[in-house]
């Protein structure tokens, strides 16, 4: 962390998007976590996002867990809402509020603690049931805040700073969320925002489940020769499988590229999510055979990052639950106690 | 930082920062020797060159530099007696005679570098009391006699002789009297006239602003008609209205040929004069002087505008419109300044060009007599006090090397050193958190009183909380960020913290097309860009030095200590030991 907070001035010259705001408009307090942390980076690339994809700060609600990386929803979108919930609560907390606003964009940022461990199962019931947000692990496979014990996303064969191997088997929160159905899967590094801030963009205007899952190394305990979420190791081992532009609907398209190279994909919003293949093969629409190749690529050693898996037709929640359309907050009392008639005729459909 | 006083700015506002205005006085006293007067009445070149004026726009209403020319003031002012701190005459001479002429701030500068060093230093002067155009055309509402008094004796007392009172009317003379050196720094004493009808029958109502300036300076002239007229747009017209303000002049206006933006004025010479209510009028030509049989009623002006050819060159056309006529008691003519070399005879071996002008060398200050130097004013006509004072270091340096046998066209190197300021993890020697406060105003006088006396001074300084909080503005440009590739991790922790965008990892290419596709687009072509390669995924650390805030947030959020913030510090060698051959 810093002492001092970070300065109001900035650049003479700084794009501003739609609203008028400079990408430090979106900006949060100063992080206290400590140099270099990778989920600096992450929170960098959130704003990021936020600001190419002119989202106004207020029309969104950050929600977080407890740890290193629920920590950081403090640290960007510093004019949106948030809520720093239990450990591991996150997602449910995210789901009840989005059933009472299906209008806010919502953000759940988790750590591998805080989703992999204590969490497992409120992440997994997020994603079957097709809540549409932007979960978000930041994965440094240790837990730093207790000084460095081996996180449920170490892997194994992996050594601590200390030296000790690690022997449990390490959970991949990407191979998990493509079994529970989410719509959208990504794999990011906090090293490479070139990559990661579309993933991001694409996650937020993607109607459904988006999960990204986004390596981040640990400076103080996790960034060593040995460690498997380290720079050097990341870096050495990284896998694009595609590049990831996303297109607001007013952008028009200006390059041009070879049939077969790129593929898009409009999402509800016309935004278009436009890939383009490094990997020949890989086929981000057929989940069976992108999870086959995940395997494998694991099993050669290879960290496989970029847009992993998007599902044409998602579903979410509210369609799932044929839910009202109107946030709570617009209902008033006639729609929220239509009376006894209303009643009546409601107790008598389950007789 | 500004040109001609190559000092630790951002040093001695540290130190005023923290109370030490000794030691802040004494960094400006070695630099520029009077520091006192230049917080009062310097031009500031350093102040355009200031970083805060730039980071400020855009964020700021009104982006202005820190006020280091009033710091520098409270410096003089807070300080302690700093006399032990000054060098004394030695005990012994070495054996060499100088001779400085005219006792300005050029002749004082080399007096003082020389006179330590055992140099019997000379300095005549037309006037009794040393200070030059300081003393004679500067008015004390702006710089009060006690500093001028102060300063100049801190120089007499390293051991100079001055001699008040004397002309130098020959310069064959004075060459002949076996110096072995003679510094010439007589200024440009001479005010220009303005030749138009009615100028010599209404004379005595027509004064040459500079004469006019030193006559109150010394007492002879202590009031003033009226109705005055100022002609000329520079900062002796400004000295001038603002006396003949306090001398009696109740309807006093400074009229001028160009427009009011072009004029030569400092901007807030023309600001505090029109605070006193003096209106400036502009783009008026005067074409006459009115008299009533000899006896001055008022001047008629053409009217005119500016007209700019297809070179953009500027041109004064009259409109057309009929000339206006403004009644006056009293015209003060302020139109620029000229040197007088008549005491120098052409045959003495000086070189002259056809402008009247010596002919002398840039960096050695040397005519092309070898012995006789010139400086300030007297050597490339009228500029300022900042640039005399450099002239004076220049000469004194030739003249140490000349008495020494050593060739004047070998320069000293400057001392230069950069040192790590890290004190602990995210502790440095310097405060840098960033201040967001507006540039603070000095507090001025009452007008009432400030106009009634013109020995009471107008700008009553900054009192030292407001010093601190002038001071807390400075970015401490001179404690520099230091990259070191092979430490970096390339972890983006800098790029992210960086208020102003300064800082880029991205792959190497030409600078113009680099400019253009950094986090944020690099517009001054002048500032370099700081590039450092050899990173482990091959790309490039690119830095745009022009708007960053030295907060040192990149190398506080620096996990492997690839930034680090080191001060630079710059250190002119002066006359004496240092700037001579080692042998």
């Amino acid at each position: 962390m810093t002492y001092i907070s970070k300065p109001k001035l900035r650049h003479p010259h700084l794009k501003t998007n739609k609203f008028g705001f400079t990408h430090r408009d979106y900006e949060g307090a100063v992080s206290t976590l400590c140099a270099g942390c990778g989920h600096d980076s992450i929170s960098a690339a959130i704003i990021q996002a936020c600001f190419e994809l002119d989202l106004p700060p207020h029309r969104i609600a950050k929600l977080s867990g407890i740890g290193c990386s629920s920590k950081t929803p403090t640290y960007f979108l510093g004019n949106s809402h948030g809520f720093n919930s239990v450990h591991g609560r996150m997602p449910s907390v995210l789901t009840g509020a989005n059933l009472a606003n299906r209008d806010l964009i919502y953000l759940g940022i988790s750590g591998d603690g805080d989703s992999a461990s204590i969490g497992l199962g409120q992440f997994a019931h997020s994603l079957r049931r097709g809540v549409n947000m932007v979960y978000i692990v930041e994965n440094n496979g240790v837990y730093g805040l207790t000084k460095g014990q081996f996180s449920a996303t170490s892997d194994r064969g992996s050594k601590s700073k200390k030296g000790a191997t690690n022997r449990d088997s390490a959970i991949d929160m990407v191979m998990l969320a493509m079994e529970l159905g989410a719509t959208y899967v990504a794999r990011g590094f906090s090293g490479d925002k070139a990559q990661l801030v579309p993933l991001i963009k694409g996650a937020i205007v993607h109607r459904g489940a988006a999960f990204i899952d986004c390596i981040s190394p640990c400076i103080a305990f996790n960034n060593h020769p040995g460690s498997t979420k380290g720079f050097d190791y990341v870096r050495e081992h990284n896998e694009a499988v595609n590049r990831l532009d996303v297109m607001s609907p007013r952008e028009t398209i200006t390059v041009d590229y070879q049939a077969g190279e790129v593929e898009e994909v409009t999402q509800h919003d016309g935004s278009v999510l436009r890939l383009r293949k490094l990997s020949e093969e890989y086929d981000v629409h057929d989940r069976v055979a992108a999870m086959h190749h995940l395997q494998k690529s694991k099993a050669a050693g290879e960290i496989v990052t970029g847009v992993l898996h998007v599902d044409r037709e998602p579903d979410d929640l509210h369609a799932n639950l044929n839910t009202l359309t109107a946030p709570f907050n617009k209902l008033t009392e006639k729609e929220l106690c239509p009376g006894s008639p209303a009643l009546e005729k409601f107790n008598a459909s389950h007789r | 930082m500004g040109l001609s006083c190559t000092h630790a700015v951002p040093e001695y506002i540290r130190l005023i920062a923290a109370g030490r205005y000794d030691d802040a006085y004494m960094i400006n006293w070695t630099s520029n020797v009077f520091p006192g007067v230049l917080g009062r009445t310097c031009d500031r070149p350093c102040e355009p060159a200031c970083r805060r004026g730039r980071v400020e726009d855009h964020n700021q209403e009104k982006p202005e530099p820190v006020a280091i020319c009033r710091l520098k003031r409270v410096a003089a002012d807070s300080k302690n007696d700093i006399r032990e701190r000054l060098p004394k005459p030695p005990s012994q001479g070495n054996g060499k005679r100088v001779a400085c002429i005219g006792a300005g701030p050029a002749s004082l500068t080399v007096a003082r570098d020389l006179a330590p060093l055992g140099y019997e230093v000379t300095i005549f002067d037309q006037d009794p009391r040393a200070g030059g155009m300081i003393r004679s055309q500067i008015p004390r509402f702006r710089l009060p006699e006690d500093v001028i008094d102060e300063e100049v004796g801190y120089v007499i007392d390293t051991g100079v002789e001055f001699r008040g009172g004397v002309r130098i009317n020959s310069m064959a003379k004075l060459l002949g009297e076996g110096f072995d050196a003679i510094f010439v720094g007589t200024g440009a004493p001479r005010g220009r006239d303005l030749d138009l009808p009615g100028r010599k029958e209404a004379a005595k109502n027509i004064h040459i602003g500079i004469d006019w300036l030193s006559s109150v300076s010394f007492g002879h002239i202590d009031k003033v008609g009226k109705r005055v007229i100022v002609l000329g747009g520079g900062n002796t017209a400004m000295d001038c209205c603002r006396t003949a303000r306090r001398l009696g002049g109740e309807d006093v206006k400074v009229v001028v040929r160009s427009g009011f933006e072009e004029m030569k004025a400092s901007p807030w010479e023309k600001e505090d004069a029109m605070h006193e209510g003096i209106p400036i009028l502009n783009f008026l030509v005067p074409k006459e002087f009115v008299h009533d049989d000899g006896k001055l009623t008022g001047v008629v002006f053409e009217k005119v505008q500016a007209v700019y050819d297809a070179r953009g060159r500027r041109q004064l056309v009259p409109t057309g419109d009929p000339d206006e006529h403004f009644e006056c008691d009293d015209v003060l003519v302020a139109v620029g300044q000229e040197n007088a070399f008549s005491w120098i005879e052409r045959d003495c071996g000086i070189e002259f060009n056809d402008w009247g002008m010596p002919v002398v060398d840039e960096t050695t200050l040397q005519s092309s007599l070898p012995g006789v130097l010139f400086g300030g004013d007297a050597a490339f006509g009228p500029k300022n006090i900042i640039w005399a004072v450099a002239h004076g270091h220049e000469a004194a340096i030739s003249i140490d090397r000349l008495c020494h046998d050593e060739d004047t066209a070998d320069r000293p190197p400057p001392l230069v050193n950069l040192v790590s300021q890290k004190m602990g993890i995210h502790e440095w020697t310097y405060d840098n958190d960033i201040s967001n406060d507006l540039r603070h105003k000095v507090p001025l006088r009452e007008q009432k009183i400030a106009l009634k006396n013109i020995n009471v001074e107008v700008e009553l300084g900054f009192d030292q909380k407001l010093a601190f909080d002038e001071a807390q503005r400075c970015l401490n440009c001179d404690v520099q960020t230091v990259f070191s590739s092979p430490l970096c991790i390339e972890c983006d922790a800098c790029v992210d913290i960086c208020p102003m965008d300064c800082i880029t990892f991205t792959e190497d290419g030409e600078e113009e097309e680099l400019r253009g596709r950094l986090n944020a687009p690099a517009e001054n072509p002048l500032q370099d860009l700081y590039v450092a390669g050899a990173l482990k995924t091959g790309r490039i650390m690119v830095k745009d030095e022009d708007v960053c805030l030295h907060c040192g947030l990149c190398a506080e959020r620096c996990p492997t200590g690839a930034w680090d913030m080191r001060k630079f510090l710059l250190h002119m060698t002066p006359a004496g030991q240092g700037c001579r051959d080692r042998k």
